[in-house]
């Protein structure tokens, strides 16, 4: 199935700011996370389609997975 | 700081000083200090622009110690804008010198006959108010670089530019930075028209020969400062994100959780986002030789300002904040930095709210003035504020005024005051925020996008409207306690995480003031602040019906979450019961 992965701030660094892949089904958030090599202490939150999921939340084809560090601002 | 100086603006002969003990107000700073005084001694129905109205100028209670995080300055009123109680709150070197030479608070009282206009010095001295008229519609920049000229650059200047003197509801009081750009704003609420109606253009405050204030218990004050600053470099939204990209690294969070309100309100994203964001804009500080990081006082580790270049490498603006950004960008259909930077260095020169302007334009858009995504026309408004044109002075005004005045009905207005960058639909704990707060719409007064979105120091589904007054209750409490301290406000996000970095802090209050503070002696001075706030703005007329978002809120759904706020009335009738 084919996701949309943008990164944000700091995690873009050596990385990419946006990618569409084909992953197999049933793959987690934790997955894609794991793959990039994001240490897992480092997230903040991460959307799919704009609404926030957890690490073991399963994608569906065509969903974007943003995925940030901890951050704030106001 | 023991002592409270009065400066009766309107007294027979001139404007005549006293100076004071503290008493009852013993012991307070900031929006404690701004707000007790304001709620007893100003007439609730007093007109804000008159002789009954004060404007109280505070520093922290930790302001012009040793303390990191300690420099910012409260000023506080009955607003213009709003009618409500106002506390507006900036960074900048004032609060650090004025708190230096001794004064918990200088009051300017009383107005003025006739047309003079005056500068005020504060020195070690004493304070002295000279007529200066040579200042008369000077903008902020050009001002400060005359005021430098004779007082030099070891001191603070706080002034307004020609919306304040012109009494405009969006004028703001501007404070220098250390490089002494008058960059850091008392923005909400319309402070600067105030300041403009007691006729004071300038206040020099110079601390030359002042030491830092000393704790009851140094070592244990230099211990508690040390783990504080530890705990702010150590998580990583003060030590990492607000350092390198700024505040602004919230327009592509915002975005992509469908919070972000572009096109006044109609739409939760906004296609030229990208070009906004606090990475962007980051890169090309950067690139053009500006800073990324940059502090707004002497003694803050977050460092979340920065300086922004124009395209040939010379100095524009500051780095602009993510409400600015969004009130002059995505709200108005704007995706250009340039543009935004080029409105924000305008807003800081004439001196008005960055926030308030941007909502403005957006209305004016609205009302098909000029084309969302004019980026020319959205110059030449601001510019008609600046040269006091009968448009600009409705623009000037606000956006509740200037929504009356054309005919729009989609203002986005708390108490006429503009809500800032977040969309309460999709977020519907700011919305409880933005409907109940004391100051009109604010973000600041009980920040939920923390817990909404950004998942820092707990988590409350943004979506729904089940937890949300609790929450907001929580932040209002917390909010109005730091907002008296002198802290600034991005050590919540520390703080609300790492039960250490809150001990630190309590630490630092205690040994300062030689007594033991505790998590609940904070709880209780945020309720006392805001339990003054509230009964000032009962007497002053406002009732639950003032704790609604405007009906558009209400009624349409915006994308793409599809939602309408739906947070009851009789929930949000009970923030204030404890």
């Amino acid at each position: 199935m084919n996701i949309t992965v943008k990164l944000f701030a700091t995690f873009r660094t050596g990385r990419f700011v946006t990618q569409e892949c084909e992953y197999p089904e049933g793959t987690t958030v934790a997955s894609i996370v794991e793959t990039l090599g994001i240490p897992e202490n480092d997230l903040g939150i991460m959307l799919v389609n704009s609404r926030h999921v957890a690490l073991n939340h399963k994608l569906s084809n065509g969903d974007t997975l943003a995925i940030f560090p901890l951050l704030g601002g106001g | 700081m023991d002592k409270i100086a009065r400066i009766d603006m309107g007294a027979p002969g001139g404007p005549k000083v006293t100076v004071g003990g503290l008493g009852e107000y013993a012991g307070l700073g900031g929006r404690a200090m701004t707000s007790l005084v304001v709620a007893a001694e100003v007439h609730p129905l007093a007109h804000p622009l008159g002789a009954e109205n004060k404007l109280v100028i505070a520093p922290g209670m930790l302001s012009g110690t040793t303390g990191s995080m300690t420099g910012r300055l409260s000023v506080g009123c009955k607003s213009p804008l709003t009618g409500t109680i106002k506390e507006s709150n900036a960074g900048g070197q004032a609060a650090q010198v004025l708190a230096r030479l001794g004064y918990a608070a200088v009051i300017l009282e009383g107005k003025p006959e006739g047309d003079d206009l005056y500068k005020i010095i504060i020195n070690k001295d004493g304070i002295q108010v000279i007529v200066d008229n040579s200042l008369k519609l000077l903008d902020n920049y050009p001002l400060v670089e005359k005021l430098r000229a004779e007082y030099g650059d070891k001191v603070a200047y706080m002034s307004i530019g020609s919306a304040g003197e012109r009494k405009l509801l969006a004028a703001s009081i501007a404070c220098t930075d250390p490089e002494l750009r008058p960059t850091r704003h008392c923005g909400r609420g319309g402070v600067g028209a105030v300041m403009g109606a007691k006729r004071v253009k300038a206040i020099i405050i110079d601390d030359a020969g002042m030491k830092m204030r000393p704790p009851k218990d140094p070592d244990k004050y230099r211990d508690a400062n040390r783990k504080f600053v530890e705990g702010l470099r150590k998580h990583p939204v003060t030590g990492e994100g607000l350092p390198a990209y700024g505040t602004n690294v919230l327009t592509n969070v915002l975005n992509e959780a469908g919070g972000y309100p572009s096109y006044n309100f109609k739409d939760g994203q906004f296609a030229g986002s990208n070009n906004l964001s606090g990475e962007t804009q980051a890169a090309l500080e950067i690139q053009r030789g500006g800073l990324a990081t940059h502090g707004c006082h002497r003694g803050c580790v977050i460092q979340c300002s920065g300086v922004y270049n124009d395209k040939d490498g010379h100095y524009l603006t500051k780095q602009p904040e993510y409400e600015t950004v969004w009130s002059h960008g995505g709200h108005c259909g704007i995706d250009d930095l340039d543009t935004v930077a080029h409105l924000d260095f305008l807003d800081d020169n004439i001196g008005v709210d960055t926030i308030e302007m941007g909502v403005t334009i957006g209305v004016a858009m609205d009302a098909g003035i000029i084309e969302f995504g004019d980026k020319a026309g959205a110059i030449r408004l601001v510019e008609e504020v600046q040269k006091g044109t009968p448009l600009g002075r409705v623009l000037g005004s606000g956006a509740a005024i200037t929504g009356k005045v054309f005919g729009v009905e989609r203002v986005p207005v708390v108490k006429d005051q503009a809500l800032p960058a977040y969309d309460p639909r999709p977020i519907q704990g700011i919305g409880v925020t933005y409907a109940t707060t004391t100051q009109g719409a604010d973000h600041t007064a009980g920040y939920a996008i923390a817990t909404n979105i950004l998942k820092v120091g707990g988590d409350v589904d943004p979506l729904k409207p089940e937890g949300q007054v609790e929450l907001s209750r929580n932040l209002q409490i917390a909010t109005a306690a730091i907002d008296s301290t002198g802290m600034c406000l991005f050590i919540a996000f520390a703080i609300m995480d790492q039960p250490e970095t809150f001990q630190a802090l309590l630490d630092m209050l205690g040994s300062f003031h030689g007594i033991t503070m505790t998590g609940d002696d904070v709880v209780a001075l945020g309720k006392k602040v805001l339990s003054a706030e509230r009964d000032f703005n009962t007497r002053a007329g406002f009732t639950k019906h003032h704790d609604r978002l405007p009906r558009f809120f209400y009624n349409e759904p915006v994308a793409p979450h599809n939602q309408v706020f739906s947070v009851p009335d009789e929930e949000l009738d009970t923030l204030f019961n404890w």
